[in-house]
């Protein structure tokens, strides 16, 4: 399968966008070759803004182009995009429900070998926690290219997270992404593997490994982490047991989304795989994945383990 | 152009309607923070009734000057400017701070007609006006941003950063100013933290500087329009005021920042103005 990287799915679909809708304007943080908005920034420079290495006014300058009709995307690192400018994303963005698009980049530990000050493994948490904001989490290539569209359609602040590290890709041009509606990608009765981002791959496999034991596994893409699909978690739910999958802290992300919903409508057994509460360190990011845990072995135990009690 | 009698009379007068309102609101709320709005209440006349093309009617046109209250706490004197300029009735203004009001503690965008930024967490109205006056001059627009920032803001970092950016990318369709009061909840400036010297930071930073008195509305006025004519840069008009300007026991009084008067001390206010 051909691997590719959602920040360069992300650069690509963007200039592309610009194209097409003039009020698109992108604004970075002295990362433009790394966010891939750089592919913007050649197309449409009249339309790009450098702010240099500062966050907190690239975030609140975006608001105030937002007041003025303009469709910001807002790119940088997610590290500080989401913690660095949390209060602006906060104050200047959400609270007045402007029409930014924060497309953050480097997300989760395959960010590698830059280590733990850039590994953003909370920035689910702290998005999904403020009012106005929809959270997209996109797993593969084609699935970026679509949330970008998306978000641009959504009117009102919006959280792309996206990855540094190739991926493979699952979707083809055909799939449908509806923000908000969770796809189910595997059926099985068993035990139901939720994914967001990179690991909706590892799920994917994860339930091949479990198939070899006689486990049908479901497996359910939550692209969008808030709203969450309600709807399909308690499909999942069916199945008697649920293992979640993310590249974030197993605190505040999909996993505890996820568990919101069931523990409130249809309580099950449930794992979550994801970073334990720890930083992150430098490496490689598929040692990173196996380190942490976060690798489709570990959800097929994880699956096994819940099905054991 | 200098100001007519007429139009200074004018101002005067409505300047002395919008302390009223200010003493008015935050008795009635019970909690807000009078003295920097006093301080800042000429500046804001100024704007609203002799520079900014706004239309009450129509508080979204796209082709308004904006205005950015980046000191967010100094919400009574916005309000009282836009309802005195017939953004909304006079009478919401004794809803100030209440549940369900449309003027909240601090201004909201989607609550207030007029308003044109939510602020309040300081430290981000300049940048949000950066925004505006981008989308000005990317749009080909003539419309005006202007922004109000405290002088005790002036110690959050982000300010400079979006001082450094209006610069680089030579909006002279902004002015910025300072309600250079002095004082800030915990005490002076000069001994919090000092920002001064203010002037030369933003000279350092590439603004056009000005020195007015902030109670002064020749001197307000003559500023804005030299700050329309300043080509490739950003202006700062640092206006020299005093908190609680306008009420004599208010006055310089740093207690008198977050704090609302009584009915007793309202009705004294009041008489003097």
């Amino acid at each position: 399968m051909p691997k590719t990287a959602t920040r360069d799915a992300y650069g690509k679909a963007l200039a592309e966008l610009g194209e097409e809708i003039k009020d698109i304007v992108v604004l970075d943080a002295d990362l433009s070759k790394s966010t891939k908005t750089s592919v913007f920034a050649k197309k449409f420079p009249e339309r790009f803004f450098n702010m240099g290495i500062a966050e907190q006014n690239l975030m609140a300058t975006a608001a105030g182009l937002a007041t003025c009709g303009k469709i910001p995307f807002a790119s940088t690192f997610a590290v500080f995009a989401t913690g660095r400018a949390f209060d602006q994303v906060r104050n200047s963005i959400c609270y007045p429900k402007l029409n930014v698009k924060i497309a953050a980049t480097h997300a989760g530990i395959t960010v590698g070998e830059d280590g733990a000050t850039h590994q953003s493994i909370e920035d689910l948490a702290l998005m999904r926690a403020l009012p106005n904001m929809t959270v997209i989490c996109p797993a593969d290539e084609v699935e970026t290219r679509k949330a970008v569209r998306a978000a641009v359609e959504i009117k009102g602040p919006v959280y792309l997270r996206l990855g540094r590290h190739p991926v493979e890709t699952i979707f083809d041009e055909s799939y449908e992404f509806v923000p908000g509606k969770g796809v189910i990608l595997r059926e099985g009765k068993d035990v139901a593997l939720i994914a967001t981002g990179v690991m909706v791959a590892e799920a994917l496999r994860a339930a091949e490994l479990l198939a070899k034991d006689g486990i049908e596994a479901m497996v359910v893409n939550i692209h969008t982490i808030k709203p969450i699909d309600e709807e399909i978690i308690l499909k999942a739910a069916e199945c008697g047991a649920i293992v979640t999958a993310e590249e974030h802290s197993i605190i505040g992300g999909l996993g505890s989304a996820v568990a919101e919903v069931l523990v409130e409508k249809k309580p099950v057994p449930m794992k979550r795989i994801g970073v334990r509460d720890v930083f992150g360190q430098s490496g490689k990011p598929e040692e990173l994945m196996k380190e942490y845990g976060l690798t489709a072995d570990d959800i097929a135990g994880a699956a096994k383990s819940l099905l054991k009690r | 152009m200098p100001l007519s009698k007429e139009k200074l009379e004018e101002l005067t007068m409505t300047a002395r309607k919008v302390r009223r309102h200010i003493i008015e609101m935050t008795a009635e709320a019970g909690s807000g923070h009078p003295g920097g709005s006093l301080s800042a209440a000429d500046i804001l006349v100024a704007l609203y009734f002799h520079e900014m093309k706004v239309d009450p009617k129509n508080p979204h046109w796209p082709e308004r000057d904006r205005f950015v209250l980046s000191k967010g706490h100094a919400a009574p004197v916005l309000y009282a400017v836009l309802a005195e300029k017939g953004f909304f009735p006079k009478e919401e203004l004794k809803t100030l701070r209440k549940i369900n009001s449309i003027l909240q503690g601090h201004p909201d965008m989607k609550k207030t007609p007029g308003v044109d930024m939510t602020t309040g967490s300081l430290g981000q109205g300049l940048s949000a006006a950066n925004g505006m006056a981008l989308a000005g001059k990317l749009d080909g627009k003539d419309y005006r941003v202007y922004v109000l920032l405290g002088d005790g803001e002036l110690e959050e970092g982000q300010v400079w950063e979006a001082a450094m950016a209006a610069a680089h990318y030579k909006l002279d369709n902004l002015t910025a100013f300072v309600d250079y009061n002095g004082l800030q909840i915990d005490g002076p400036i000069v001994e919090v933290m000092s920002p001064e010297v203010i002037q030369e930071k933003f000279r350092a930073f590439g603004w056009h500087v000005i020195d007015v008195n902030g109670h002064d509305f020749e001197d307000i006025v003559r500023a804005i329009e030299e700050a329309k004519e300043t080509k490739g840069k950003p202006t700062v008009i640092v206006a020299r005021t005093v908190k609680g300007k306008g009420v004599p026991f208010m006055e310089n009084q740093v207690d008198w920042h977050g704090k609302a008067p009584s009915r007793e001390q309202a009705e004294e206010a009041l008489k003097g103005l």
